[in-house]
């Protein structure tokens, strides 16, 4: 086991050098000139190329890509030879529009993300597997019929429509709940839990409507493909409780899907769920990103797409050593 | 054999002793599933009966519903659309009507079932050793540390060398042979006085199928038990049964003793499976198989089930054989369900 989990972190590590390479090198490649936006509209051709030494941009690219890398290790130096200043580690360069440094921006904007894709995990993943589960136990009942007819509505329905319809009943209609505001990012800020939730449970439920709808679809199938086992009926056979027989025999086995599926689900949100944020306005990932892409500063654009891919990674990851624990032939290779 | 216990039971129940029913007797036992092409007729009024320390053979080809009996013996149909009626009188309770709640005490602790496929059969996530132990546990009050010293002596007893190490294996650690040995080790740990075994050596080859089957005749003649063997495989059925029932299209067409069943075979299905086995010193270098294809379940001829690949059908005469159901007829033990009358039936085999 111990081996197992060695050999999948040193590949991770393998996989983001990988991704971060592929990454600089769209970037540079990009039509957009980073100096040339970040010098303003009215600038003359030699501010433009002060602007390139200062960003750095003169240097050929492998550089700069050590010199990216070398950011990610310790403090280093950035700026025009002679307007040196400061960033610190872990340094991904600084913001093109604000000068500030990439790390803080991405550490101010993450525990929106988080909390905002952690609400939304549990949710869709209690009201996905729970119903899909349902429907398996009751297949061909008017309870499963029900279940998989609102599951293809859900999955159907994209997130501008739920949220806004959302937005509309609860926060303008029925005044139930507060606008999402930015000054709330976790539960144990001076609000408290509950203001957390009532500030995240629209979004919440807008991913979780979306989510859980395929949720829904791929639990049920594999369960009823899983009850359906040899295993099932021997379980049935020694005279075990169907209690016993529906979870520790079946939810088991028949649950690895999900989880595989989860996993990608997570890396994916954590890099920002892009509709989202801008829907109910919380200032995470995806909002940052959407705004640094617009404005063509490219070292937020760089560092919030390589945390994005970090995070699918490290999913990744996590998903096959779930696996490994759920299933003991995985440990075998 | 049908026949035969039920003298005996009249017999004895007329000479004012203490009659017993016998341990397992079933009567017109029906099972059909409702589909959307209609409804498959599973299994048709199968009779038989059973008592302790016996072997019943269940023979026939796939689909003529052995497996369905078995399952609805087990009560594991119960919960589906399936419909089973008739009887099932095992200890006293009729296993067909009693409810899901009542039949799962039974499940395991009286009643035991091994399955064709140990691999599919076993969980893979659970060790095998956890696997017997939640067996035992389910039926007995007992610690875990109890269950797993019951599970390893059992392991061991089903001849699992180093018990305690493969214990806490998984299946897919096991060869095949090992594990039909520890499925047969899962069904027998509380010792049920009925063990049903579905195809238990289909899926294993020529040598192991003779340990596994010494073994089981070996515990059962230990604990006594009743054991019906569901198989294709008429070598196997020789060599363990006691009795036999030859099933097709969900009906039984022939029962007796496997003496009987074998030297005198009275009705045609059976001899074409007879037929079928090659032997070491045929002369013939080709396989002799029934032709025809069983008939569908969604729909029964009218008359007898095997009417349609009957090589004698026209001996009966008038057509009867494809008009008229034949009724399960039984002599001495020996039942046959075929309008062919005893000397027409053995001037065919003697025409062979």
């Amino acid at each position: 086991m111990m081996t197992f989990i060695l050999r999948r972190t040193g590949s991770l590590v393998l996989l983001l050098a990988a991704v971060s390479f592929i990454t600089f090198t769209l970037f540079q490649l990009g039509p957009s000139d980073p100096a040339a936006a970040a010098c303003g509209q009215e600038c003359t051709p030699e501010r433009v190329a002060e602007a390139r030494v200062a960003l750095g941009m003169d240097q050929p690219f492998f550089v700069q890509y050590a010199d990216y890398i070398r950011g990610l290790f310790s403090s280093r130096m950035v700026g025009a030879p002679g307007a040196q200043t400061l960033c610190e580690w872990p340094c991904l360069g600084k913001s093109f529009q604000t000068n500030e440094n990439v790390a803080d921006i991405i550490g101010r904007s993450l525990p929106y993300t988080f909390s905002m894709a952690i609400g939304a995990l549990v949710l869709w993943t209690i009201t996905g597997v729970g119903l899909g589960l349902l429907a398996a136990l009751r297949k061909g009942s008017p309870v499963d019929k029900f279940i998989v007819g609102a599951a293809s509505v859900g999955v159907s329905l994209p997130i501008p429509v739920t949220g806004l319809f959302l937005l509309l009943l609860f926060v303008n209609q029925l005044h139930l709940l507060p606008f999402t505001t930015n000054e709330i990012s976790s539960p144990f800020g001076p609000q408290g839990p509950g203001a957390w939730v009532a500030n995240y449970l629209l979004p919440w439920i807008a991913l979780a409507v979306l989510f859980s709808a395929s949720y829904i679809r791929v639990t049920r199938t594999n369960m009823i493909e899983t009850f359906g086992e040899d295993f099932i009926r021997t379980a049935r056979s020694k005279g075990l409780a169907p209690r016993t027989v529906t979870f520790k025999h079946g939810v088991r086995a028949g649950i690895t899907p999900v989880v595989t599926m989860l996993g990608m689900d997570i890396g994916l949100l954590l890099g920002g769920a892009v509709l989202t944020e801008q829907i109910f306005s919380v200032p995470g990932l995806g909002f940052t990103a959407v705004h640094a892409a617009i404005s063509g500063d490219l070292p937020v654009t760089m560092a919030i797409t390589m945390l994005a891919a970090f995070f699918v990674i490290v999913a990744n990851v996590v998903v096959d050593l779930a696996y490994a624990a759920i299933d003991p032939r995985v440990r075998l290779q | 054999m049908t026949q035969l216990n039920i003298t005996a039971k009249k017999a004895s129940a007329t000479a004012g002793s203490t009659a017993t029913a016998p341990f397992l007797e079933v009567r017109d036992l029906t099972v059909k599933f409702p589909t959307d092409d209609g409804v498959v007729s599973a299994v048709n009024g199968m009779d038989f009966s059973l008592e302790r320390g016996q072997t019943l053979g269940i023979v026939g080809e796939s689909g003529s519903g052995k497996s369905v009996t078995s399952q609805a013996l087990m009560g594991l149909l119960k919960g589906t659309s399936a419909q089973v009626t008739g009887r099932a009188m095992f200890q006293g309770r009729d296993l067909v009507t009693l409810p899901e709640s009542a039949m799962r005490p039974l499940r395991g602790r009286n009643i035991g079932m091994i399955f064709q496929d140990p691999l599919s059969a076993l969980h893979p996530f659970y060790t095998v050793g956890h696997q017997i132990a939640e067996a035992y546990l389910v039926h007995n009050k007992a610690s875990k540390k109890q269950a797993r010293a019951a599970a390893v002596d059992m392991l061991g007893r089903v001849g699992i060398p180093s018990p305690e190490q493969r214990y806490d294996e998984y299946p897919h650690h096991f060869s095949g042979g090992m594990r039909q040995r520890a499925m047969i080790a899962m069904a027998l740990i509380c010792e049920p006085e009925l063990l049903i075994a579905d195809e238990p050596t289909t899926a294993l080859d020529v040598t192991v199928q003779a340990q596994i089957l010494d073994l089981m005749s070996e515990l059962q003649e230990e604990t006594n038990s009743a054991l019906i063997l569901i198989t294709h495989d008429l070598g196997v059925v020789a060599e363990v049964c006691d009795n036999v029932l030859v099933m097709y299209g969900g009906q039984c067409v022939e029962s007796g003793p496997v003496d009987e069943i074998f030297y005198d075979t009275q009705h045609p299905y059976t001899l074409g499976l007879l037929n079928s086995m090659p032997t070491l010193n045929s002369a013939s270098s080709r396989l002799n198989p029934i032709p025809g294809q069983p008939p569908s379940l969604l729909d029964l001829p009218k008359g007898c089930i095997f009417s349609a690949r009957c090589q004698y059908a026209e001996l009966a005469g008038d057509g009867v054989c494809a008009s008229q159901r034949p009724e399960l007829r039984v002599e001495d033990g020996h039942g046959k369900r075929c309008h062919l009358s005893g000397p027409q039936i053995i001037t065919i085999r003697n025409s062979r």
